[in-house]
């Protein structure tokens, strides 16, 4: 006998291990009381300069360490540590994106106890990172001045999936002829009301009202 | 080209699924596949194939049924597609429009099985 085909019904996301894994890892990080913060950005945009920066500003009053994920290198954590904060490298190899179960072994030997903030750097792509929750409680979008200000209507799903964008390299808008405008109209094409913070990693411009901004998620 | 690691989830679950009714096999996968995941389906439909190579998925369909982005006008007090997946305005009052009620799906809704 031949066994009709038929159709059972399963309604899971596809994700689903990924998204559990990272409702775990939120639910510790909140237990620790540390606010977790993911970078996505293209390659290139200044996340490592701008989270270089932010370390070294936030360590003076809080507790901050830092998780960079890349294809290859242990150059950004290498970097990173010139901050004199505890940063691990995350090498992916191919995967052009991290996953929950990535951050969730470098913490491995970390007690999250001890940290104020933990910053989670992710590859730099606009397209893959969009999809896989980290367990962060604020995901945050970077874009710099010298790439272009419609990057935000070519990547919408990523900027759609941010709660924060930060515009980097400021002080370079000028020799770039960055339109400010439709790069904030861009930003909010894509993804209405979201906040913007304009900075500049190298001179500090912008810096100050972007820790304030952190600082009070760690009161509240 | 995460595709490939979500075909890989989405074949893993579904062989698990399988599994779990007896082995049965797995003649399709049905999924919804929002318009603001950022998954190409045809990139997709190609890994798809791939990872099933080799599986008891293997030679099993994937039928994605794409759903489009709808977002909720605070204006007109009404869900519409927005002007563009990368302009979430309403179409008729322009108003920018935060909320998205779909288009973030990626969600295996049934299986074909034997």
């Amino acid at each position: 006998m031949i066994a009709e085909p038929r159709l059972i019904e399963v309604r899971k996301n596809v994700l689903k291990q990924n998204d559990v894994l990272a409702r775990e890892l939120r639910s510790r990080f909140e237990a620790a009381n540390v606010f977790v913060i993911s970078l996505v950005s293209s390659p290139g945009s200044g996340k490592t300069a701008f989270l270089e920066k932010t370390l070294t500003l936030l360590k003076e009053k809080y507790k901050v360490a830092a998780l960079v994920g890349d294809l290859e290198t242990e150059n950004d954590a290498i970097r990173l540590a010139r901050a004199d904060v505890p940063a691990k490298q995350i090498i992916t190899g191919t995967i052009c994106h991290l996953e929950a179960a990535m951050v969730e072994k470098s913490l491995a030997d970390w007690d999250l106890e001890e940290l104020d903030f933990l910053f989670i750097e992710n590859v730099g792509n606009l397209v893959c990172p969009s999809s896989y929750d980290l367990g962060e409680r604020l995901r945050v979008v970077l874009m710099s001045t010298t790439e272009g200000e419609d990057k935000p209507r070519k990547y919408p799903t990523i900027f759609n999936t941010a709660d924060v964008a930060v515009i980097t390299k400021m002080d370079l808008a000028e020799p770039c002829e960055f339109d400010r405008q439709v790069a904030l109209d861009s930003i909010e094409a894509v993804r209405p009301k979201m906040r913007i913070f304009e900075v500049s990693s190298k001179t500090g411009a912008g810096m100050d009202e972007w820790l304030e901004f952190l600082k009070e998620k760690v009161i509240a | 080209m995460h595709e490939l690691s979500i075909a890989v989830s989405m074949v893993d679950m579904a062989a698990e699924e399988a599994a779990k009714r007896g082995d049965v096999k797995v003649n399709a996968i049905y999924l919804k596949l929002g318009n603001l995941t950022g998954v190409v389906k045809d990139a997709l439909l190609f890994s798809y194939e791939i990872v099933c190579q080799g599986t008891s998925l293997e030679g099993s369909r994937l039928i994605i049924e794409e759903i489009p982005v709808i977002v909720f006008c605070p204006k007109c007090e009404t869900e519409t597609p927005p002007v563009a997946v990368n302009n979430l305005c309403c179409p008729k009052c322009e108003t920018p429009t935060p909320q998205v009620i779909s288009g973030r799906e990626m969600e295996v809704t049934a299986l074909e099985i034997e």
